[in-house]
């Protein structure tokens, strides 16, 4: 192999490589291996229909099964300064945010946004472990924040879908500060007698799972989903010794107290939809096929009954 | 006898010397070596003021990890009378990594937490590094509200590498229970100050320094993980801690800048632990500085201040 060999190759080859399985066909299973047909996994939100391994989801496409017909206005979320410290490790923190935002077409790791869920008005925020691993830093807590506010203004349960390996790094002390940010943002909702339910997903660790992750009113989990403080590669190092199966994963958790329910992502929405609704003291949603809500009048003037009865 | 860090080698020789220079003198009584030993203290002292003046980020976290660095239990035996000391999280355990309970500051009584490392083996090892487990951040939930029901001010003093990463920490839920300690820094209706008096780190520090005041001493850190840690995750590999040091910006300069503390106390020439008294003065009068700022507002004014405060924290970032 020459230098021509070796400089053309990789280009020639992440063009061909891939095509064996075309992402726009297939999927293949993280955990038990098996193809899949992509319509078929993406219609079961992500989820393996052959052995239920629960794979990630994107906020908006979550969003798009969680609210009814799939509609939903986006909450804007204030932008804070750009890279604060001037960050630089092995690349520069704005070409890590700008690779991020490229690769995920999002502008940063939390969607929020308010819409209906079986007809119950809330505010959804979902956090999106693709962007940087779902890291806290200033904007996923203008975004919690964001979220608290509107939902107080509407008078709205606010649904909180959390996925993060921890802080942003890259904002150094400032993401430490969003665990008292979001702290707030939290107790501005129990203040105003709205439900704050959170659901835990595939991974929810560090200073996320030590403040708003863990300050739910009800706190529901993905099947299987890592949960914890300290990751289990750091505590094995620390107590050098091997951890149990399934440590800190959903189902621990569940025994050991932590939360109040492990759900399939497939059966969340009607749970959602049911906790919610009875926490708002509403009547039990009504099942079956809703005729698609309309933009506009209808839509609003449906929004406000249910807000008035909610208010009661 | 300090311990002498690596970078404080060349005063090492020197005081060495000095040192040498006098034993000889004492077994030998004709000679002379006043000039010569004291040449020698000038430059070693010398050299002390310009190490310190300008330490860098990783320095500092070296310096506020000092074993002879004062701790907490010497800030409340030097600053705090009637001491006694609350146990218990009521739930599990007695955490000895945090220590805490009634005491007087300058006869008002008040309620002061904080972590503890230990000063020798067996009591690092039975105060867990300053590390602690659930049990620790329950007993500061409790003890902050038992403070904020009798309208005492708490003092929190930080001092931590960070909450324990273990199997049963974990278990018992480490995070719930760092999670609710910040929550109720934010909720209680009393004056809540922090100083920063060693390592501030990460979700255990925040959860006792979410305060409406918090000082840090000049070569304290506070910092959202460890500098190896961010090292072994951004740069895959622990041993570029300076550089991650560096980019973090864990100085208490740095984090006065970007807002995040309201002070920053001195330290004597050569660190905290080359003049502890001075330090634990200097941290007193901090201390009664900033209760002072807050006398005469109500519990709902504290929280509404301390609420805000983080709402509004780094909107600016290095700009501010």
């Amino acid at each position: 192999m020459n230098w021509i060999t070796n400089y053309v190759r990789p280009r020639i080859n992440s063009i061909f490589s891939r095509r064996e399985t075309p992402d726009n066909l297939w999927t293949k299973c993280d955990d038990c291996g098996t193809m899949l047909f992509h319509r078929e996994v993406s219609d079961n939100l992500n989820v393996c229909t052959n052995c239920g391994h629960h794979m990630p989801i994107s906020p908006r496409e979550r969003f798009t099964a969680l609210f009814d017909g799939g509609i939903f206005n986006e909450v804007e979320v204030p932008k804070p300064t750009p890279d604060p410290l001037h960050f630089r490790d092995q690349k520069k923190y704005p070409d890590r945010l700008k690779a991020a935002q490229k690769q995920t077409g999002e502008a940063e790791a939390m969607l929020v946004a308010v819409g209906e869920m079986g007809r119950t008005p809330i505010v959804a925020a979902a956090q999106d472990f693709s962007f940087m691993a779902g890291s806290m830093g200033m904007y996923v807590g203008n975004a919690i924040i964001a979220a608290a506010q509107e939902a107080v203004k509407l008078k709205r349960p606010l649904i909180l879908f959390s996925a993060a390996g921890g802080a942003r790094m890259q904002e150094g002390i400032l993401s430490l500060m969003q665990m008292p940010r979001t702290t707030v943002a939290v107790q501005m909702l129990k203040e105003a007698g709205l439900p704050y339910i959170v659901v835990l997903t595939h991974p929810t660790t560090g200073g996320v799972t030590a403040s708003y992750a863990m300050l739910g009113d009800v706190h529901i989990a993905e099947p299987n989903a890592l949960i914890c403080f300290a990751g289990p590669r750091v505590i094995e190092q620390t107590i050098r010794e091997k951890l149990p199966d399934g440590f800190q994963r959903a189902e621990y958790l569940l025994d050991h107290g932590m939360l109040d329910r492990v759900t399939a992502r497939t059966e969340l929405r009607d749970e959602l939809i049911n906790i919610t609704r009875m926490l708002l003291g509403l009547p039990p949603a009504v099942r079956g096929d809703l005729p698609p809500p309309q933009e506009g009048g209808e839509l609003d003037h449906a929004l406000s009954d249910t807000e008035a009865e909610a208010g009661k | 006898m300090t311990q002498y860090l690596d970078f404080e080698k060349p005063l090492a020789e020197i005081e060495g010397k000095a040192e040498e220079l006098r034993a000889l003198a004492r077994s030998n009584e004709e000679m002379d070596i006043t000039a010569e030993a004291k040449a020698l203290d000038d430059k070693a002292d010398k050299l002390l003021g310009e190490l310190y003046a300008d330490l860098t980020p990783w320095r500092k976290c070296q310096v506020a990890r000092h074993p002879e660095r004062p701790h907490c239990k010497d800030y409340i035996e030097a600053l705090f009378s009637e001491y006694t000391p609350l146990a218990g999280d009521r739930n599990f355990a007695d955490d000895l990594a945090v220590m805490g309970g009634l005491a007087r500051f300058n006869d008002t009584p008040v309620m002061v937490i904080g972590h503890e490392k230990g000063n020798d083996t067996k009591s690092r090892i039975e105060r867990n590094f300053g590390m602690a487990r659930p049990e620790g951040y329950r007993k500061a939930v409790r003890l902050m509200e038992l403070a904020g029901r009798f309208g005492l001010p708490v003092i929190t003093l930080v001092d931590t590498p960070g909450a324990y990463p273990g199997k049963g920490a974990e278990e018992r839920g480490q995070s719930e229970a760092i999670a609710r300690s910040t929550e109720k820094c934010l909720q209680i209706g009393v004056p809540l100050i922090s100083v920063i008096i060693g390592e501030g780190g990460s979700g255990g520090a925040v959860a006792f320094a979410t305060a409406n005041r918090v000082a840090m001493l000049e070569h304290s850190v506070y910092s959202v993980i460890t500098p190896e840690g961010c090292a072994s995750i951004l740069w895959k590999d622990a041993e570029k801690m300076r550089e991650a040091a560096q980019a973090m910006r864990l100085t208490a300069e740095d984090l006065m800048r970007l807002g995040v503390i309201d002070r920053i106390i001195s330290e004597p020439k050569g660190g905290a632990h080359r003049g502890s008294d001075a330090t634990l003065k200097a941290v007193g009068r901090a201390i009664a500085d900033m209760l002072g700022e807050l006398d005469g507002k109500d519990g709902a004014a504290l929280v509404k201040d301390r609420r805000a405060k983080y709402l509004d924290m780094g909107g600016k970032g290095l700009a501010a």
